[in-house]
């Protein structure tokens, strides 16, 4: 192969301090968890330019839904936000509830809230313990993973995965909580409670950990905006939107939590932010186990939901029911919805089109990864280059979701 | 209600309006769009600082075919708002509402990346998922589900650089 003409011509004599050098970090950088490419341009240590690449993860999530029925979509839907599967599920429920304009029952709305915000306490012990991993705390990052997994556990528990959940339908959820979930959850929120408190004390007043994240990443509220950014990183800068209080859905209107938010919008503040949020989460699962009404978790429309395994196997018309939403879906009256959930990073929004077949005529997810991704460059620019990697562990970014 | 508001203040810029599922909608007219749009972010009436999503829908047999949806969201007035502009097919473009919200960077390159509509006006109108060399826009309804696409030969990012430099 012939080598490049500009490196077969001589070195010439310059100050190295003065060279604009380019550099590709990524796709697959130990340092930042997930697939991504940044084009950099450095001056020195500083970044000059950057430039990034993301759809390193495109796995054609909306067009795969367009193939198959409105409940073949909620295994899709998993993989989306893969560390808070269970919320992105309960979105898609939702918008797909709207079209049909159903209300699903009490127990069923609690569920989904519990759920939710277990997916929430998992999401943000991810992004906490990862990010602080990556700044050199890796102490931090095997406590997180052990206040996570008895949550995931639970999640195992109730839907029997701990990841690929798939555990709401269209008109409820697939399954009742197993009998000894209370007691479980609550040793799960104790063990919270006390490794919160240990990384607490490990990353808040440390002075390393404070030096790599204070006054780093800062953008202004304006900014954030306009970048369309929402979640915790436009809570850290002070603004309290959350979808949960803005455009309450399910049954978080009943209970009692504050939305916590910072006042720089700098990395250290969305960190807190996250820590506090996982406390509201922690009183939110108290309050709705307290209340937790009895009654079906579904509705009992049999055009809608499957009927019972018995029903099934031993009348005709539990077959027959089984067997026509199976292979031609629940009919969806055409028509087009939006449903807005707080997932862990901001809104997360579906918006589905059905055309009155069995099968989504259009699913827009609107992932709140990719519009933090786009304001990526502009928080570091003229900043440090280890400053990308606590960004970037702060965004969060899930490239299931990011690159749809 | 948000959209009768919406027509005393623009007028027959705004072609028809609905209220279903608890989301408002609005169509209007593709010239002088970005003007629409600045208005209703500037005005203090709706004060829509958030661009939250823009897609676009195909309706491969109608004229025009294709939807283009803004979702805007005001958080300091708490509403929301869905506006539409459909685009005729050959040579589906609209004009860029970058100027207006930033976030319309992203968006516009991922509506182009998989719908195949261009944005005038902005200044780096790129794939953003897919790579450079892929034939096509899948999210487009003729876009069969299975294709597959071409081998492209392996460059290097040093040699052939991906974009021109700045």
């Amino acid at each position: 192969m012939a080598l490049p003409a500009r490196w077969q011509k001589p070195l010439e004599a310059s100050d190295p301090a003065d060279e604009i050098m380019e550099i590709q970090m990524g796709p697959s950088h130990p340092a930042s968890h997930g697939t991504i490419k940044f084009n950099l341009k450095l001056d020195g240590e500083h970044i000059a330019d950057c430039d990034v690449e993301v759809g390193y993860l495109h796995r054609a999530f909306e067009k795969m839904c367009e193939q198959g029925t409105w409940t073949q979509c909620f295994p899709y839907v998993d993989r989306l936000n893969y560390a808070s599967p269970l919320i992105n599920n309960v979105g898609f429920g939702l918008a797909v509830e709207k079209l049909l304009d159903l209300t699903i029952p009490e127990r069923g709305q609690y569920l989904r809230v519990i759920m939710s915000e277990i997916s929430r306490i998992t999401d943000h012990l991810t992004c906490i313990g990862m990010g602080a991993s990556e700044a050199g705390a890796t102490t931090v990052a095997f406590y997180t993973l052990e206040a996570r997994e008895p949550f995931y556990d639970l999640a195992e528990a109730v839907t029997g995965a701990r990841l690929t959940v798939t555990w709401c339908r269209v008109g409820g959820v697939a399954r009742d909580l197993p009998p000894d979930f209370a007691p479980r959850l609550s040793a799960a929120l104790k063990n919270l409670d006390a490794i919160l408190s240990d990384c607490d004390r490990l990353l808040s007043r440390n002075r390393v950990f404070i030096d790599r994240m204070s006054g780093i990443g800062t953008m202004s509220r304006e900014d954030l905006i306009s970048y369309g950014v929402t979640g915790p990183l436009l809570r850290a800068a002070g603004v309290p939107y959350d979808v949960r209080k803005a455009e309450p859905y399910l049954v978080y209107d009943r209970f009692d939590f504050r939305v916590p938010t910072g006042e720089h919008g700098d990395n250290y503040d969305r960190f807190k932010v996250r820590f506090e949020e996982m406390h509201q989460s922690k009183k939110i699962l108290e309050q709705a186990m307290a209340s937790l009404p009895e009654g079906p978790v579904s509705v009992s429309d049999p055009r809608i939901v499957l009927p019972p395994k018995e029903r099934v196997y031993n009348s005709i018309e539990g077959l027959m029911n089984h067997f026509k939403i199976i292979m031609e879906g629940i009919k969806i009256p055409p028509g087009e919805a939006y449903s807005a959930v707080e997932g862990g990073n901001g809104e997360l929004g579906f918006y589905v089109v059905s055309d009155g077949s069995g099968r989504p005529y259009r699913v827009r997810v609107r992932p709140p990864c990719f519009l933090a991704m786009g304001a990526l460059n502009k928080m570091l620019i003229g900043r440090m280059i280890a400053d990308i990697i606590t960004t970037f562990g702060m965004i969060n970014m899930i490239g299931g979701e990011c690159d749809h | 209600m948000l959209s009768e508001k919406l027509k005393e203040r623009f007028g027959d810029r705004i072609a028809s309006t609905e209220a279903i599922h608890g989301r408002e909608t609005v169509l209007i007219k593709s010239d002088g769009a970005v003007d629409f749009f600045r208005a209703l972010r500037d005005d203090p009436e709706f004060k829509f600082e958030f661009l939250m999503d823009l897609f676009a829908i195909d309706w491969l047999e109608r004229k025009p075919r294709f939807d283009l949806v803004y979702n805007l969201k005001s958080i300091s007035l708490g509403h929301r708002l869905f506006v539409k502009i459909q685009v005729a097919f050959p040579d589906p473009h609209v004009a860029s509402v970058i100027d207006v919200w930033k976030s319309a960077d992203w968006l516009e390159r991922e509506t182009y990346d998989m719908m195949g509509i261009r944005f005038d006006g902005h200044p780096d109108l790129r794939r953003i998922l897919l790579y450079d060399a892929f034939v096509g826009h899948p999210l487009r309804k003729d876009y069969p589900f299975q294709k597959r696409q071409p081998l492209v030969p392996e460059t290097d990012p040093i040699v052939h650089p991906l974009r021109p430099s700045k």
